[in-house]
């Protein structure tokens, strides 16, 4: 298994990583937060109860150390820890030792550690410093007593009668009290955390995902330009506003705009190929035209004048129909510019109606016709009803038998609309490149020039041309501006 | 004085229903019975006490008040003084004020009315086998009107020629033998001499009290401590409440009760039984100037 670096990892699994990262963050100072807090409030517990207590018990005390009731006096000690203290366990003193004022034990909880009348400071180091501290201090003064290194704190109290000091009730507390309560909220904390993460981690990988996702669709269709531009329609659509949003919108704009560039470009090198093509067929056609002139002027003038054989008459026959067929073909290449013809009309339109009519009731196809041309039009008759003649035939010849043909004309803001239609065989994605281009075809019959000279017509008319072929539908739009100088 | 009684009791007689029972009872004379007890036995099973204060009532068809205080000394006194009617007491307060109280009755404990003193040290103490081997050291008593707990280990420090005021480093009261032993028990005491019939109840009670101590000697038995009553109590009284007692081993709810004391019932008794108590007290007396 090839291992990720953790920058290259997926946004799906970065989020909850990060999540559970922040959580464990917040989680861990937050309790470290209130372990020091908890610990502070015991303490600060601890004293507040031991100082309490250590006031009651040395007035407690009092009676019993004046009437030398050791008894009395080892009840009142161990009171507090004669009881089940319950929840408050915690706080039980560890031990509670009497002193008299030379130091020496009264009476204690523990009576074996402790003995009667020995000062406990022979005895534990912890006893040598409260008795250090002790020493200097103001017999009326209640004081907490920490000795370094020592398990245990201590809380010295004086037990004092009328102003004389009678002895000092020490309460001794092991810092152990701090650990199972500290422990217990660590318990609860890390509990807390797993409920938190619990419900976090399902959240943030739907939230993860809902984040990714459009990103990453988004960045493997990027990868995939290099290769070729994706439909802008796949691209995810999101909600506008978020930068992702935007992100996605800009990146489908920018695939609309490079697929319209695509389109221009390629538009623009069928129509430059196109171009190359008409100037090289005009000037072949005029270097033809002059010595094919030529050559039909001698042969008419050869064949009027003198009486010749039959042979010669026959070869001067056979010459004269080749050359001008080569005529006419040079001279269908060379789409005439300046042709004298009247305004374009209504009828102008309905006469290719009828020159259709006879192809269209061959094949039973059913014609479509919308004239919506009225009054004249600056364009010449002749022109537009070559476009409009040439198109219809290939409609005609595309459709099959009983199939439909759709002619509309008219006008839009000073432009002329033709549009023609048919539901025959369509023209393949391939072809499209070179539809316009001279000789060439996609039927057996036809010299293959009809579209050719549309083209050339059009674009001699400062026209647009644009064919849409699919199944089932064919379609070429013609849109002829008005010419200007009307 | 009664008026001066009578205004405290006013005011406290929601809290101290004891005061009161005594008090009232002092002015009224045939309306309750008004018993008197000292730690001779486990005072402070209070529900055995509600059920014997219950089945005296019953037997006796007047309502019976059990009196209970700090120290022998302060029942005795009680008695002594006439204001209440019968008391359990220990044998050496009553051949001290023999006067002013009549013996009732005898408990019996193992079918006789006699008893033992114990002197305990620690468990943890194995080498302890005489009270001479606790010299100087840390002695608890339980009350210094009591025979085994007080009297009795005395008696045997001046028999052995000791001074008990300074045989011991120190001395302390705990006003019961059930606190003696818990004294001895962790350690507060090197030493204590307690009523062996109440050590024994403790072992069956709270085995763990009474097993924290080790018995080291037995003393010879003495007069188990008796029931008294107040020297002017009427005849016909006395007789009924010393029927009761006497009877109380020949129904099946004081049967019951007596076996929660441990005891077998009670015998009328006579002085003779505290013959050895009064030597001894007699003893310490003289040792006193």
């Amino acid at each position: 298994m090839k291992l990720t670096r953790p920058a290259a990892l997926s946004l799906r699994y970065k989020i909850p990583v990060r999540v559970i990262t922040l959580v464990l963050i917040t989680a861990f100072t937050v309790t470290a937060s209130m372990v020091f807090r908890t610990y502070d409030e015991i303490r600060r517990d601890l004293v507040a109860h031991s100082a309490g207590l250590g006031r009651v018990l040395a007035g407690t005390l009092t009676a019993p150390i004046i009437h030398d009731d050791l008894w009395r006096a080892y009840e009142v000690v161990s009171s507090p820890q004669r009881h089940d203290a319950g929840e408050f366990e915690t706080l039980a003193t560890e031990i509670v030792v009497v002193l008299d004022p030379e130091f020496r034990t009264f009476v204690s909880t523990q009576p074996t550690r402790y003995p009667l009348g020995i000062n406990p400071a022979q005895l534990e180091a912890d006893f040598t410093q409260i008795q250090q501290v002790l020493g200097a201090a103001d017999i009326g003064i209640q004081r907490l007593i920490e000795p370094p290194q020592s398990g245990s704190i201590y809380m010295v109290t004086p037990i004092v009668a009328d102003g004389v000091l009678l002895g000092r009730l020490v309460l001794g507390y092991s810092r152990q009290v701090f650990i199972p309560r500290l422990n217990d909220l660590v318990t609860r904390s890390v509990l807390a955390t797993l409920a938190v993460l619990l419900v976090l981690l399902p959240l943030s990988a739907w939230w993860a995902r809902k984040l990714a996702d459009p990103l990453v669709a988004l960045a493997q269709a990027m990868d995939k330009m290099a290769v070729e531009l994706p439909d802008p329609e796949k691209i995810p659509a999101l909600p506008p506003g978020d930068e992702v949003g935007r992100l996605a919108k800009a990146f489908r704009t920018m695939l609309i705009d490079l697929r319209e560039k695509e389109q221009i470009e390629q538009q623009m090198l069928v129509s430059e190929r196109l171009a190359a093509v008409g100037r090289l067929s005009a000037g072949i056609a005029h270097e033809i035209n002059n010595p094919l002139g030529g050559m039909l002027n001698a042969l008419s003038t050869f064949r009027r004048h003198g009486a010749h054989d039959a042979l010669t008459e026959k070869t001067a026959s056979l010459l004269e129909r080749g050359l001008t067929q080569i005529k006419d073909t040079v001279a269908a290449l060379l789409v005439e510019t300046q042709v004298a013809s009247h305004l374009l009309a209504h009828e102008d339109i309905e006469d290719i109606r009828i020159l259709i009519s006879v192809a269209v009731s061959d094949k039973s196809a059913r014609l479509v016709w919308r004239n919506q041309v009225s009054g004249t039009l600056p364009f010449s008759s002749t022109q537009v009803r070559q476009v409009l003649l040439n198109l219809l035939q290939n409609a005609v010849q595309a459709i099959e038998h009983g199939g439909l043909v759709e002619c509309n004309t008219y006008v839009e803001n000073d432009h002329l609309m033709i549009v023609v239609e048919n539901d025959g065989s369509y023209i393949p994605k391939e072809r499209l490149p070179f539809l316009f281009e001279p000789f060439t075809t996609g039927r057996a019959q036809g010299n293959g020039l009809g579209l050719w000279v549309t083209y050339q017509i059009v674009k001699q008319l400062k026209g647009g041309l644009d064919v849409d072929s699919h199944p089932g539908l064919t379609r070429f739009v013609i849109d002829l501006p008005f010419p200007e100088s009307t | 004085m009664h008026r001066r009684e009578f205004l405290p009791l006013l005011c406290g007689t929601a809290l101290l229903p004891l005061f009161r029972s005594v008090d009232v009872a002092a002015a009224t004379p045939a309306s309750e019975i008004r018993i008197g007890l000292t730690p001779v036995f486990l005072d402070d099973q209070l529900d055995f006490l509600k059920h014997w204060r219950g089945y005296l009532s019953d037997r006796l068809e007047v309502p019976v008040r059990f009196v209970q205080r700090g120290s022998y000394r302060e029942i005795v006194d009680l008695i002594r003084s006439g204001k209440i009617d019968f008391a359990w007491v220990c044998g050496f307060p009553y051949v001290r004020f023999k006067r002013e109280m009549r013996l009732l009755a005898v408990p019996l404990y193992y079918g006789n009315p006699l008893y033992q003193s114990y002197l305990i040290v620690p468990a943890s103490d194995t080498t302890t086998t005489s009270l001479q081997d606790l010299k100087g050291k840390v002695f608890a008593y339980s009350d210094p009107d009591s025979n085994s707990g007080y009297l009795y280990p005395q008696y045997q420090l001046l028999r052995a020629g000791e001074d008990p005021a300074t045989f011991f480093l120190r001395t302390f009261f705990t006003w019961s033998h059930r606190k003696a032993i818990e004294a001895v028990g962790v350690g507060l005491a090197q030493g204590a001499a307690v009523d062996g019939y109440v050590w024994d109840m403790l072992s069956l009670v709270r085995p763990a009290l009474a097993a924290a101590t080790r018995i080291v000697s037995r003393s010879p038995e003495l007069g188990y401590p008796p029931f008294v009553a107040r020297a002017k109590m009427p005849e016909h009284d006395f007789r009924k409440m010393q029927n009761v007692l006497l009877a109380m081993n020949r129904d099946e709810v004081g049967v019951r009760l007596l076996k929660t004391l441990n005891l077998d019932g009670f015998v009328v008794g006579s002085d003779l039984l505290f013959d050895g108590i009064a030597d001894m007290a007699r003893t310490l007396a003289k040792s006193r100037p």
